[in-house]
């Protein structure tokens, strides 16, 4: 019943880049050369701006339409963090391929502490391309950005697919150029090239899209805790204070005069001292012995 | 691919294709010449109903039901008439429908009639994972249980002969993997039987106790019956692996579980059931009997294994595979190593982890939901939620949502908290349009009659959006694109006896906190009516970008507070905060984040200075 191993392809990236389109012009053209192929992917939740994957197997038989884990011959990562999220599920020898462009969420952006930084991943391409055994990482955006269509990125990422695998690079194209919108036919023919070009040329016109290692660092900031003055009698309840603080600590108390409601959360923005229009509040910002944030 | 004498012999006309498990789903039903197709959408069932509407009209009759027992009772209805009819829905979308199942199992079926309901296993996109087929064991309907895109298209056209042959609903029951996974497979064509005439038999279509309990028997009696013409059907076999091959344990499995088993044990005995209810019990007795140990292996309940042991069989699974969560090939691997059958892994080298980022999915940039959720988190309300997107505004920054428990809860929910007289916060309920269709429009009624004191907030985006954009009955368009009427639904909550009720558009930020705050202080139920479309479907909005003037962000955080996509911190800083950034790829142009940015320090890009845009 066992015939020979199928190839594994994990495709990864954020929802709404177009994971779904590179893993569908695969599988179609591994039906258009007479393979068999299983293609699975996720939809609904995923699809807002989460961490979207599809997996691809192709051969003679396929029974798992999902890979299993440390069984990926390739990983195609289309954002840097997801690249990093997958990495474990790459066989020993296996080849990784990713866009370096990172996207951050909001969600890596919600610590209000002064001084406080993103949460992004720390790691940069070159230390990553030192675990892997093949690697390739660049800015497939910047280049898509070059060549005049940002979207034109995911067929960059195709090029580059396409110099691991046994396929001609004519059948790729037929499948590409069915499966982007007509007028985009000649960018996207372009940057399927410049994609190849870019894993098989060492000259340094690639230069600009090797990445670069630092990722710039947050600056030292000494830790100061926000005193809020609230004059009451100059207070005449307007509310736009209470409506407007970024950090929702503000509220008009029973005598609709405004008091600090969550005074851990308030940062000192001073957005409420600048607002009220009878100079109602003023912030002062006091050095507490506390070291900054990480 | 014959299943013997039946009329699902496809093996002529036959063309390779590939097909998620929805398009073959859909690709059965009109095979298996269906004329009546009705649906609510849920992921991950959605696209069957998709996928039948690019099939002619004059074949099939495909459409939207306003909600699952719609869909259900309309397809009952064509079944009446002596047409196969089908209805599709997620797993949940059955509880919705339950009634009308419960007793049609007892009423049969004149024209074939089959439910496809698609399990959630690992819950990618639901509220829950219950497993439909506890559902059919109740219901005494067969369940048919595809393991791939093949079997999804050959099991749909057999659940019609079932159907009829047994006279009986038959329910397919796919899964997230199988719906949305492609794979290559063989298609047939349409047979045009001719209808049946309607079945004038009110003992048989007339559900009052004398007639029902008459049926009830006969329902018991189809279950013997069906497990065994399933194995004739070829759809329940035996695969004993190569001869002398055998190491004495044996496996029962159904479903996309077969795959993963056959992944780790290509060639080891298997006995793969077409259907987990009802059972072939001679044939099981006799694989049982065939091997020392048998081992079943089924995703979520342990529904084979359960009916197996009853019948006095021993057999083993649960004790070694999890019942939450979606099977995969490493999981059945660790349930063998478990169970003794398979040798732990060798130690090989710890694969390269890095703890993951946390990038829940979100609502869009420029979701007209996100207003909404910014005012009621301003407002301090308790929020009764709903399903849709719009329950993404549960994380942070929008964090405004206290609960969410089924379709069409909210309303009810907010007017019970209400009665209770223990919440001191202003109780608001916020519901999508399609959800307010699908079943708020009863609790509401209810809210108006009992007088309860709550504010609801219709959030209508013109489209059920959280499931891909399908029309409803409040966007005037049908499921083929024709327009029909479209429900005014000012007028129909007037109707209801609301006489509070305001429309706005949640594009306007101040506007949304000013109406929230009238609506909150009014007694009784009030209703607000935001008004804007999802900038996703049916068309992609996208408008000139914004950007931010660095030297005038004050880094206040106040815009990324309405936990847009497209803004997010820049390498600047000010005062020791982020400055902030907008995505032009992403960003829509809706301007909230502008209305919200004190300073005027978001400006339209074009606007911007030349080194800025
Ligand atoms: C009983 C049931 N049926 C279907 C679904 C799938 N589902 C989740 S949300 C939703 C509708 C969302 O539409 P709407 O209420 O308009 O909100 P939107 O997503 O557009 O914001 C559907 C159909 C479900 N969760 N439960
Ligand atoms: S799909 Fe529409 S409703 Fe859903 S988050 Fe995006 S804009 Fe909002
Ligand atoms: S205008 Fe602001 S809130 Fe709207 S999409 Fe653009 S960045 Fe997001």
């Amino acid at each position: 019943m066992s015939g020979t191993a199928p190839t594994n392809v994990l495709i990864v990236g954020v929802g709404g880049q177009g994971v779904i389109m590179v893993s569908k012009v695969l599988a179609e053209l591994c039906i258009s050369q007479g393979l068999n192929v299983k293609q699975s992917e996720v939809h609904g939740m995923a699809k807002r701006g989460g961490a979207v994957f599809s997996h691809v197997r192709y051969g003679d038989t396929i029974h798992s339409p999902t890979i299993p884990k440390g069984e990926v011959d390739i990983l195609v990562a289309m954002e840097w963090a997801e690249a990093l999220r997958w990495l474990g599920h790459l066989r020993p020898g296996g080849i990784l391929i990713a866009d370096t462009q990172r996207i951050v969420p909001p969600f890596a952006c919600l610590n209000r502490e002064r001084g406080a930084d993103r949460r992004y991943t720390l790691e940069t391409p070159p230390e990553i391309l030192e675990l892997v055994a093949t690697g390739h990482a660049f800015d497939a955006g910047g280049m898509a950005r070059d060549l005049g269509n940002e979207r034109a990125s995911n067929t960059i990422i195709l090029g580059a697919l396409s110099t691991t695998l046994d396929f001609p690079a004519d059948a790729w194209l037929e499948i590409i150029r069915k499966a982007v919108p007509p007028k985009t036919v000649e960018v996207n023919e372009r940057a399927f090239a410049a994609g190849r070009a870019w894993v098989e040329t060492t000259d340094t016109e690639v230069e600009p899209y090797s990445v670069k290692a630092e990722i710039p660092a947050a600056p030292k900031v000494a830790r100061l805790h926000p005193d809020l003055i609230i004059r009451d009698a100059w207070c005449k309840s307007c509310d736009i204070c209470v409506k407007m603080c970024p950090e929702r600590c503000l509220a008009l108390d029973e005598r609709e005069i405004v008091v600090l409601t969550n005074p851990d959360a308030c940062t000192g923005c001073r957005l409420c001292e600048w607002l009220c229009p009878d100079f109602a509040i003023s912030v002062a910002l006091r050095e507490t012995e506390r070291v900054a944030a990480e | 691919m014959a299943f013997g004498a039946t009329d699902t012999d496809i093996a002529t006309e036959s063309e390779a294709r590939a097909m998620t498990g929805n398009e073959a789903i859909a690709r059965g039903v009109w095979e298996a010449g269906a004329k009546v197709a009705a649906a609510y959408p849920g992921t991950p069932s959605t696209e069957i109903l998709e996928a039948l509407a690019l099939y002619p009209e004059d074949d099939i009759a495909a459409q939207w039901s306003i909600n699952e027992k719609v869909a259900l009772d309309t397809a009952i209805g064509a079944s009446f008439g002596g047409v196969r009819a089908f209805a599709a829905m997620k797993h949940v979308g059955l509880n919705v429908a339950a009634d009308a199942l419960m007793s049609q199992s007892y009423i049969g079926a004149n024209g074939g009639l089959v439910i496809a309901v698609c399990d959630d296993p690992g819950i990618h996109s639901s509220q829950n994972e219950q497993d439909t087929r506890l559902f059919a064991r109740m219901a005494l309907v067969p369940v048919l249980e595809p393991s791939d895109q093949q079997e999804a298209l050959d099991y749909t056209r057999l659940a019609f002969e079932v159907s009829e042959r047994f006279d009986t609903p038959v329910i397919l029951r796919g899964s997230t993997r199988l719906s949305h996974s492609r794979g290559k497979i063989w298609t047939g064509s349409r047979s045009t039987d001719e209808p049946k005439p309607f079945l004038e038999r009110p003992d048989k279509n007339v559900m009052i106790p004398a007639h029902a309990r008459a049926r009830h028997p006969v329902a018991l009696e189809r279950e013997r019956l069906i497990g065994d013409w399933l194995v004739e059907a070829g759809l329940t076999r035996r695969e004993d692996g190569p001869d002398g091959a055998t190491d004495r344990v044996g496996y029962i499995t159904a479903g996309p579980a077969y795959t993963y088993l056959r992944e780790i044990l290509p060639d080891a005995p298997v006995l793969k059931l077409g259907a987990s209810y009802p059972l072939p019990t001679g044939l099981i007795e006799e694989f049982v009997a065939s091997y020392d140990r048998v081992l079943v292996v089924e995703e979520l309940e342990g529904v084979i294994e359960e009916s197996v042991r009853v019948r006095g069989i021993a057999v083993e699974g649960k004790a070694y595979f999890p019942r939450t969560g979606e099977l995969s090939p490493e999981m059945v691997r660790a349930g063998l190593v478990a169970a003794g059958v398979l040798a732990p892994p060798e130690k090989t080298e710890a694969p390269i982890e890095f703890e993951p980022l946390i990038r829940p999915p979100l609502l869009c940039a420029g979701c007209p939901h996100s207003t909404c959720y910014l005012a009621l988190r301003s407002a301090n309300a308790r929020v009764m939620g709903d399903i849709g997107c719009y329950t993404l505004a549960v994380v942070e920054p929008l964090s405004a949502i206290d609960t969410c428990v089924a379709m069409g809860s909210g309303i009810a929910n907010a007017a019970g908290l209400a009665k209770a007289g223990t919440e001191s916060k202003p109780i608001v309920a916020t519901i999508g349009d399609s959800t307010f269709m699908h079943s708020g429009i009863t609790p509401l009624i209810d809210a108006v009659y009992n007088n309860a004191n709550i504010t609801v907030f219709i959030l209508d985006n013109h489209i059920t959006a959280m499931t891909g954009g399908q029309d409803h009955p409040g966007t005037g368009k049908t499921l083929r694109g024709k327009e029909t009427h479209k429900v005014d639904y000012e007028a129909l909550v007037r109707a209801i006896g609301v006489t509070w009720v305001q429309q706005i558009d949640s594009y306007d930020v101040a506007n949304v906190q000013r109406v929230l705050g009238d609506a909150i202080d009014h007694r009784g139920v009030s209703v607000i009516i935001s008004d804007r479309p999802c900038v996703l479907d049916p068309v992609r909005i996208k408008g000139p970008a914004m950007t931010v003037v660095p030297d005038d962000c004050t880094a206040c955080q106040a815009c990324m507070n309405l936990g847009c996509p497209a803004i997010t911190w820049s390498d600047e800083w000010h005062d020791g905060r982020h400055r902030v950034e907008i995505d032009q790829t992403l960003c829509i142009g809706c301007s909230l984040c502008a209305q919200l940015c004190a300073p005027g320090g978001i400006i339209p890009a074009a606007d911007a200075p030349v080194a800025l845009s």
